[in-house]
């Protein structure tokens, strides 16, 4: 893309703006919220790059993401966006010769060393996936394998707690009454919410969605896109997309990458309407991509 | 002939296939039939056999009694069931651990060096003929101990299982879906926890029938326990004494130049046949898992 000519040395590293009054319920659940500054950008990356063996696959990122917003990802295929979010939870370890360079701040604290706690970061950092990926067990024990990691026997809390993560994930009136069914009988859009569910279940404070409702039908992705709005009150959300509508439907803030680039980072509503890059306004006019 | 427009249904041609297209097709099939009647038709003229000239000897007593001493008509195999029940389970008890165990490590670790070397060690092992086995077994135990045993019988059979179960158990664990790994690991489940609670369980069942097979081709083992159990026409439930086994048994009375032994060969096959079935149902049976809460 470099014969674009369009140079991004300028544009990395940027901070978008608040995003336009998010709003900011206080949840007594959920103290960390309280903390200092960190707290406000829970995730943020400085001069992160990424490389598969010799390929760069992710070039100088730079941004900051504000807490109880959703940051929606775009760009085409293949340009790191699935990568960039692996490396908020470290997925992309599992993968062999991968090497990073710069920080990737969970917190305030760079998650890149060696003395994270790659475990502990993960159940800070939860994931849903592109296809629903639920165990082969029933739905109670897909969303009590998290509490079990936790370490939480308790059968009266383990219950309340399925119970709550089942609510939040608008699942919980469709399952009730079948909790002990297996998990791969329900449709793929309930499939993907069970997902959403055993992910809030162990209450982490980011979550990652990777093209959560690319595999969905229309009405299923409806569902989707409104659980991540009603989401955002308690959770910061990044969601990959292809879709672009998807992004300016759910998301406060855009990222649009390229060629492992983060080319443009700004408030959805004002990149949507007038993107500052040519490259941007090409690629949401549907002109390439 | 014009090419159609663009964007226009072209009409398919009523007439159907051609006539060498059929008759290739049709003689495919016939081949592809007879093909899979050859596999199924050795398996059906044994278990006939078998069933013809064993089920007339197949009494109560055949069951429950003691081997006659020679000359005497009549008598039973229950020291060969019961001896051979023990040392297979022997077998597994020593072989399912292990060859699980390197299984998991073949497939969750094994790119390496060593692991190759593991590899083709288990693939050489499994094309050992068994009664090389017998007497690497006689070596390992028989000689320490000074005299055959029922222990010796199992280990032999342990080593026979054993290349099975390890490259069995790789190939499942390796089949296991990769999002399964990702879901539980992105919870923030420490590695041996998703090997213990999602691999396994995900592998479990095909676990257990290659544990299964293996468990069924060493029942009917003769050879490695010849030089190991050595046979006996005693009762004999201890596992440091020469332990009698169907196989075995079955041997011996096959070759023996009395009628009525040979029939008697014919039921213990049928026997030992109808234990492997009735074993493996059991086990598949009672491991049908109610999924749990």
């Amino acid at each position: 893309m470099k014969e674009r000519g369009t140079s991004l040395e300028s544009r990395v590293n940027v901070t978008a703006p608040q995003p336009a009054a998010p709003p900011r319920p206080t949840v007594p659940d959920r103290p960390q919220q309280a903390k200092a500054a960190s707290a406000e950008i829970p995730v943020a990356t400085r001069n992160f790059s990424l490389y598969y063996g010799a390929a760069h696959a992710l070039k100088n990122i730079g941004f900051s993401i504000h807490a109880r917003s959703v940051t929606a990802i775009i760009g085409p295929s293949g340009c790191g966006k699935s990568t960039l979010l692996r490396s908020f939870n470290r997925m992309n370890d599992l993968i062999a010769g991968v090497r990073t360079e710069g920080e990737v701040l969970i917190d305030g604290r760079n998650v890149l060393t060696r003395d994270t706690d790659v475990v502990e970061l993960r159940r800070r950092v939860g994931m849903v996936f592109q296809r629903a990926n639920p165990f082969p067990k029933s739905i109670f024990a897909n969303v009590d394998f998290g509490l079990r990691l936790l370490g939480l026997r308790d059968r009266t809390e383990v219950e309340a707690r399925v119970e709550q993560a089942l609510r939040q994930a608008a699942l919980w009136d469709e399952v009730k009454d079948r909790l002990d069914r297996s998990a791969l009988a329900l449709s793929g859009g309930q499939q993907q919410r069970l997902c959403i569910a055993r992910c809030l279940a162990v209450e982490p404070e980011v979550v990652l969605m990777d093209e959560p409702a690319s595999a969905l039908d229309p009405s299923a992705t409806a569902r989707i896109e409104e659980l991540i709005l009603d989401l955002k009150r308690t959770y910061t959300i990044v969601v990959v997309t292809h879709n672009m509508q998807q992004a300016a439907r759910v998301s406060d803030c855009t990222a649009f990458m390229l060629s492992g680039e983060l080319v443009e980072f700004d408030e959805t509503a004002r990149m949507f309407t007038s993107p500052r890059q040519k490259l941007t306004e090409d690629y949401i006019t549907g002109r390439f991509g | 002939m014009t090419s159609p427009a663009p964007c226009k249904l072209v009409p398919l041609v009523a007439s159907g296939p051609s006539l060498p297209r059929r008759l290739f097709d049709r003689g495919s099939t016939v081949a592809c039939y007879l093909a899979a009647l050859i596999v199924v038709s050795p398996l059906a003229l044994i278990l006939w056999h078998v069933i013809r000239l064993g089920l007339p000897g197949m009494t109560a007593d055949f069951f429950f009694h003691l081997p006659k001493p020679v000359g005497e008509t009549g008598g039973g195999v229950a020291n060969a069931i019961v001896g051979t029940g023990i040392m297979v389970l022997i077998g597994t008890a020593i072989s399912v651990p292990i060859g699980v165990g390197a299984g998991l490590y073949l497939a969750e670790h094994g790119n390496g060096r060593f692991g190759t070397f593991v590899r083709t060690t288990a693939d050489v092992l499994s094309g050992v003929p068994s009664i090389v086995i017998g007497v690497a077994a006689y070596g390992l135990v028989v000689v320490p101990m000074g005299r055959f045993s029922g222990l010796a019988g199992g280990v032999a059979l342990a080593i026979i299982m054993l290349p099975t179960i390890v490259r069995s158990t790789e190939e499942v664990v390796r089949l296991v879906p990769r999002s399964y790994r990702e879901a539980a690991l992105a919870l923030g489940a420490p590695r041996w926890r998703v090997i213990q609670q999602v691999v396994l369980p995900a592998a479990a069942p095909a676990v257990l029938t290659a544990v299964l097979l293996a468990l069924a081709r060493a029942a009917g083992e003769t050879a490695p326990l010849l030089f190991t159990a050595l046979g006996s026409r005693f009762w004999s439930v201890s596992v440091d004494r020469p332990m009698a086994s169907l196989p075995v048994y079955i041997f011996d009375y096959a070759r023996a130049p009395y009628d009525d032994w040979n029939r008697q060969a014919w039921s213990a096959a049928l026997v030992l046949l109808m234990l492997v079935t009735v074993v493996s149902a059991l086990v598949r049976f009672s491991i049908r898992r109610v999924p749990r809460r």
